[in-house]
């Protein structure tokens, strides 16, 4: 049972609690309800003998991805089996049983089949669509190339129209056009949906989606002119079998281009498609998942590092008495706390972001887009805002456990490795800084001559009233309370005014100097990147303040409520120079401001286990001997680390072949 | 070829590159030795690194046990000796790779703590590898905090014999290298008890396993504590003792001694053993910290020098990501952190030096300042190489997350620095202990040590520059660090003294202040550094090339450091709101002047292809055909899966349609 022989701290811990957990669960889940299916599925798979393993960190990494394709298979017929459909569902049950991590088919059912639903015609879907959706055709999605990533309208690789035969031809012309990166490309998929420049009648069409066989089905061997395989060990996600393709001279029917928007006809003419904002909303999609994605990383990350420094107790606090916690230590406090806030804040971020798709989807499909640029902008720049914070925040985590936070055994390193990359994937996180950027800069450019902006940027409307004056924006308009979020989240929309406002100013003064937009862009992008980020973090503070008045139990704002102030003040302390450079705060407040956030460290540290409980991370999932839910930490390090490889045998092979003809020999 | 990317960047060095490599080495014949270990050792195929990224934790192991034998025999070849000049490249030139690396803090902890009829006994047959050594202090429940160790050493006066025991799981032994499979000797630090009373920690040499066939002694449980982020080539060990007896001769006994009858005796100074530590964190600042981060920026550097991306200028190619101002941000900063660390090095170097001199001369004043500085500069150096590392990872985009990148691996390495040889913050908090002392010394005007004596000499004034290129004056930068460590430091002793005269206890009150006493030592040291690179470059007059690209890294290092933490700079309106806009314009005006000679300043760092292990950073530049080739050598493209046959095969073939 999870509740018996539990650490004498932790149960300490836990009964100290201001709140009841499971009320503020309910609140993350989105609901009582969904709380108690989100479990009922978790127990689906975690009561399952199918889908128990060896622990992954003893296994190499062929064996990791033989497991994952086990249970990836498994996965799709329970699936099913137990018809589960709703999205969020599916992501529940695949990252249980994958325990956080990516695995093969990832790309078969995230982006191969969706692609088939949004971009084939009815007939290719009665092609494609049932063998992929039996597993016949897995395919995968092959868009990065080896000289490019981010940069999408640099990708290399052609697809040649031949009207004789009505065949496309492949082409990797270029060492760099080598396909890169797939995910399930290397071993696992006979299809590949490839983006390639289209020509046709002697001329580029640009980027187009093509369904390209490249292993035999049956064999599984790949195709004449098709070379594929691993790209080989990576940081992380030893289970995917991340690859490279090179497609020489290789011929595809004109049929297997992805035809439902562009089209070439039978003799090469080529039919352009209505608009290409319709891809913004998937776009916005896969960030607000990413955002999704950093809360919970850094939840687990949280989770873990909390529960373990209040099980390890270390040196002296006052002379004479037992090792505190370390926990108690300020300085560890200090490390964790605001990272536990800013998992809170990401949540409610993400969630946000979620249901604004949801709402204006419905508005997408009926043609009205009125909404998404301001959300594509929003999301781009809020993906890189909290994938940047939650790497370094795992880090963190993983740096305040000490020694044993470095051993496998801790759970971080591989959280941590799995994270990362989502600061490249989906947008290079810098470049979607700049994305973000130049629709601010455009608002700015719109406000500044005469007409308003709505949404999140609307503060910037207030810049025209203000412009009689000669002075900063910001360094007149607000009296900040320093314990009322509210107060705060002006000080942060000031703060996020006076950034863009100077960044538009540089960007105007550059090009003022020079010939061309791209160079002035370019050697204003350092203050583009900072206007940014301060937008952003306006949001989140002003979401997260928002979220504190929908909350109903008393004490579950409270504590909410303390994190959302420690939020606010700690990025305040963190970026003093922002405010007292625009004349926001002054010294006397910025001393103010440091001294309170140390007064809710020692105040948010008794809710502190109750606060990483209410995530509620099986112990399973979180996959931490440091974290685990009972505090039995070093009994079981012990356990895990006799398990270990170099221990199979009593003696290591090493002896007898290095060790002992070496002493016999000096 | 050279990829005419990377040629065009050397063609346009403002300076000699070779000229820059001998002064980094400290002479032209250091650099030509260094090359001549280096090649040695490259040359020899049982050092190659090629397959590293391949290999599992059993092969790593037994690949650097392999290697650490062959060393042997190649010193032995070459005419080598550990105590030559040789021996610091030798360690360069296997990039860390290689076992038995704790066998050499066992000899010397028996060298500096034994006597020396222990040295006699034991050192010879150490050197000779008839018996490995260990070195067994850290156990799971305690690290830094060496007083709270819970193994036990109970001296037994009828048989003469220690009794070592690890009474509970805590004090199980925990992450000693070589300890797991290698060791056959360790140095175990236990509480000594005697007739029942607690002597405090102390060392006694432990076999662990039998010379003749390698099994574990009697009452030893050993054995490997499992993957690391890194380090899969040490065999990072366990150990448990039960009433493990051994002779009394085996406790180190050069400064403490328990006599026959049980008398306890102390001897020489305890001193001595906290100038060990400083000796073992000095030495790793260069090594582990300043090494790697200078790798990380040439493989990053070179590659944005190859990588394009995207176009600047219609109608041109693409732009070199070099380019780019955000990616000069990102990348040209820790270009010149690498530069002023290598600084700093030679500095405590040089202090530890002196101060060695002193020490053998029975004077130990100097102990307390170079303790503090050795803790505070560990700390600051490896915490700021390691984000350097990790900045240079992210710069290089999907392709640093390949492990052939070689940057992953230079990462979780050089992490593991800001843990070990002392928790990081607990160092900081250590060198705020000096400061705070010293501080309140000098306010009292006492005499304080040579590197502190700045506090006294407190001047509330303002930041007298008018314009963006006054800051480029190091009087101007030096002074605003000064003032701002001077600021952060008195108002920390400040809050410290208002709580403690307002009743709080002096522990609970140190305890409140410690965020800030950490970021007052990280203040100093970052002062310490800047001050001292704007020394280097003054000293540097003769060599006029290497000194102006060298003033252009040392104002961007220090107006970086301005730049981003501006808050402290502006706090007390030091600098104001419109110098720190100068600031800024100066900072970003120097990325692009930096910019030009990026390559060629990386160049400088001289690292050979294969000390680089990447695909990314290589001289020539031919990045691409590189990690195309070596992805094709991966076991996962060689081997057949077994996943195929076994369950992809039954997927693929219709197991699914039935549903």
């Amino acid at each position: 049972g999870r509740r018996t022989m539990m650490n004498a701290d932790l149960r300490r811990e836990r009964a100290a609690a201001t709140f009841q957990p499971e009320l503020l669960t309910h609140i993350l889940d989105g609901g009582a309800e969904r709380t108690r299916r989100r479990k009922e599925i978790e127990a689906l798979v975690l009561n399952d003998p199918d889908f128990q393993h060896e622990d992954l960190n003893f296994l190499s990494r062929s064996q990791r991805y033989e497991q994952a394709i086990r249970k990836s298979s498994l996965m799709v017929m329970k699936l099913r089996e137990y018809g589960i459909a709703d999205p969020e569902e599916i992501y529940w049950f695949k990252s249980f049983v994958h325990r956080g991590r990516p695995e093969p088919l990832d790309l078969h059912l995230g982006m191969f089949l969706p692609t088939l639903l949004t971009q084939a015609t009815p007939e290719q879907q009665d092609r494609f669509f049932m063998p992929a959706w039996n597993l016949e055709i897995i395919g995968t999605y092959a868009q990065t190339e080896m000289g490019h990533g981010t940069h999408l309208r640099g990708l290399e690789t052609t697809a040649t129209y031949d009207p004789a035969t009505q065949e496309f031809i492949l082409n990797s012309p270029t060492v760099t056009s080598i396909k890169w990166w797939p995910g399930g490309l290397g071993k696992t998929s006979n299809h590949a949906i490839v983006l390639a420049q289209l020509y046709t009648q002697g001329q580029c069409k640009g980027l187009h989606a093509f369904i390209v066989p490249i292993r035999q089905l049956g064999t599984h061997e790949p195709l004449p002119g098709i070379t594929v395989g691993d790209i080989g060990p990576k940081f992380g996600y030893d289970e995917m079998d991340n690859g490279y393709l090179k497609m020489d001279n290789f011929r595809i029917p004109r049929e297997n281009m992805l035809m439902k928007y562009a089209q070439v006809e039978p003799d090469g003419t080529y039919v352009k498609p209505l608009s290409d904002k319709l891809t913004y909303g998937t776009m916005v999609f896969i960030r607000s998942l990413i955002v999704g994605d950093s809360a919970r990383s850094l939840s687990r990350a949280c989770t873990i590092a909390i529960r373990y420094s209040a099980v390890r107790h270390q040196s002296e606090l006052k002379p004479g008495e037992p090792e505190p916690q370390i926990l108690d230590y300020q300085t560890q406090q200090y490390k964790l706390f605001p990272l536990l806030a800013t998992a809170y804040a990401f949540h409610f971020v993400g969630a946000y972001i979620k249901d604004t798709y949801r709402r204006i989807s419905g508005d997408i499909n009926e043609g009205d887009l009125s909404e998404l640029p301001e959300l594509h902008a929003l999301t781009a720049g809020l993906k890189a805002f909290t994938s940047w914070t939650a790497n370094a925040g795992i880090e963190e985590c993983r740096m305040a456990c000490g020694g044993h936070g470095y051993s496998r055994c801790s759970g971080i390193p591989d959280i941590y490795v799995t994270f990362t990359p989502s600061c490249t994937y989906e947008g290079e996180n810098t470049v979607m800084m700049l994305q973000t950027a130049r629709f601010l800069v455009k608002s700015y450019t719109q406000v500044s001559s005469g007409q308003r902006v709505t949404g999140t940027v609307s503060y910037l409307n207030d810049l025209s009233r203000q412009r009689i004056q000669p002075q900063h924006v910001a360094a007149r308009t607000v009296t900040v309370r320093i314990n009322d979020p509210v107060s705060l989240v002006e000080a942060y929309k000031a703060r996020a005014a006076r950034l863009v406002e100077a960044a538009a100013k540089n960007l105007q003064a550059e090009l003022n100097h020079r010939k061309s937009k791209e160079d002035a862009w370019n050697r204003t992008s350092v203050d583009l990147v900072r206007a940014s980020e301060a937008h952003c973090h306006y949001v989140i503070v002003k979401l997260f303040t928002a979220k504190l008045s929908e909350i109903s139990n008393a004490a579950v704002r409270a504590v909410l409520t303390e994190l959302c102030l420690l939020y606010a003040l700690h990025g305040i302390s963190k970026n003093t120079g922002d405010f007292l450079q625009a004349g926001i705060l002054n010294d006397a407040q910025i001393t103010q401001v440091n001294q309170r956030v140390k007064e809710l460290l020692a105040i948010i540290r008794r809710n502190a286990v109750a606060l990483v409980d209410s995530f509620d991370f099986h112990d399973v999932h979180l996959g931490s001997v440091l974290g685990r839910y009972d505090g039995n930490v070093y009994e079981n390090m012990f356990e895990w680390a006799k398990k270990s490889p170099l221990n199979k045998t009593e003696v290591h092979e090493s002896f007898h072949k290095h060790l002992k003809p070496l002493q016999a020999k000096l | 070829g050279v990829n005419p990317d990377l040629a065009n960047e050397r063609q346009t060095a403002s300076f000699s590159v070779e000229k820059l490599t001998a002064w980094l080495d400290g002479g032209a014949e250091q650099t030509r030795l260094r090359r001549a270990v280096v090649e040695a050792i490259e040359r020899d195929p049982v050092f190659s690194r090629e397959n590293q990224y391949f290999q599992s934790q059993n092969e790593r192991y037994e690949a650097a046990v392999r290697k650490a034998v062959h060393l042997q025999k190649k010193m032995h070849e070459m005419g080598w000796s550990q105590e030559g000049p040789e021996s610091k490249y030798i360690y360069r030139a296997v990039a860390g790779d290689i076992a038995f690396l704790l066998h050499r803090i066992f000899m010397r902890s028996i060298s500096v703590l034994g006597s020396d009829e222990q040295i006699a006994k034991w050192i010879p047959p150490a050197s000779q590898y008839q018996l490995i050594g260990s070195y067994a202090q850290t156990e799971l429940g305690h690290g830094t905090y060496l007083q709270g160790l819970e193994t036990t050493a109970v001296f037994d006066v009828t048989t003469q014999e220690f009794i070592l025991n690890t009474p509970k799981i805590s004090a199980m032994k925990w992450w000693p290298g070589d300890m797991g499979r290698s060791a056959t000797h360790t140095v175990v630090f236990a509480q000594l008890y005697v007739h029942g009373k607690c002597h405090g920690i102390h060392p006694f040499i432990v076999q662990i396993r039998s010379l003749q066939d390698h099994s574990l002694c009697p009452g030893i449980i050993a054995g490997d504590i499992g993957p690391k982020m890194n380090f899969e080539h040490i065999d990072n060990g366990y150990l448990m003792l039960q009433n493990v007896r051994v002779p009394r001769e085996n406790m180190l006994n050069k400064f403490c001694e328990v006599q026959p009858d049980g008398t306890y005796v102390r001897r020489g100074s305890q001193k001595i053993n906290y100038f060990t530590m400083t000796s073992v964190r000095i030495s790793l600042i260069s090594s582990e910290a300043v090494t790697p981060l200078m790798k990380a920026c040439t493989i990053a550097i070179r590659y944005s020098a190859v990588r394009r991306q995207s176009k600047l200028k219609p109608g041109e190619q693409e732009a070199k990501i070099l380019d780019y101002q955000t990616q000069q941000e990102k990348l040209l900063p820790q270009l010149a952190a690498a530069y002023a660390f290598h600084f700093i090095d030679d500095y405590l170097q040089e202090l530890f030096d002196r101060g060695y001199r002193e020490i053998q001369r029975k004077n130990f004043d100097t102990l307390p300042e170079l303790h503090a500085l050795s803790s505070g500069f560990k700390a600051t150096v490896t915490q700021y190489c390691t984000s350097g590392v990790e900045i240079c990872l992210r710069a290089c985009g999907g392709h640093g997350y390949s492990l052939l990148s070689g940057l992953p691996s230079l990462y979780t390495k050089i992490i593991a620095s800001c843990i070990y040889e002392g928790e990081n913050t607990i160092l900081l908090l250590q060198t705020a202990r000096f400061l705070v002392k010293s501080f309140m010394a000098a306010s009292t005007g006492q005499s304080v040590p040579p590197s502190v004596t700045y506090l006294a000499a407190v001047k509330p004034s303002k930041c007298p520059a008018k314009n963006k290129s006054d800051f480029l004056s190091p009087d101007i930068y030096t002074e605003a660090y000064q003032h701002m460590a001077v600021r952060l430091i008195s108002s920390t002793a400040a809050k410290l003294q208002d709580l403690i005269q307002s009743g709080v206890k002096k522990h609970d009150a140190w305890n409140r202040c410690t965020v800030q006493l950490a970021q007052a030592a990280k203040a100093h040291c970052h002062y310490i550094i800047v001050k001292n690179f704007a020394e280097i470059v003054a000293k540097l007059e003769s060599k006029a090339g290497i000194q102006k690209i060298m003033k252009h890294l040392c104002d961007l290092f220090a107006l970086h450091g301005i730049f981003s933490n501006a808050g402290v700079f502006l706090h007390d309106g030091y600098i104001s709101g419109a110098q720190m806009d100068m600031v800024t314009a100066s900072y970003l005006d120097l990325l692009a002047i930096v910019r030009k000679d990026a390559v060629p300043l990386v160049d400088a760092f001289d690292f050979t292809d294969k000390s680089l292990n990447s695909a990314l950073g290589c001289y020539d530049g031919q990045v691409y055909q590189r990690l195309y080739e070596w992805a094709r050598k991966s076991p996962t493209n060689k081997q057949i899966s077994p996943a195929y046959e076994k369950y992809l095969k039954p997927l693929l073939h219709n197991t699914l349609s039935k549903l």
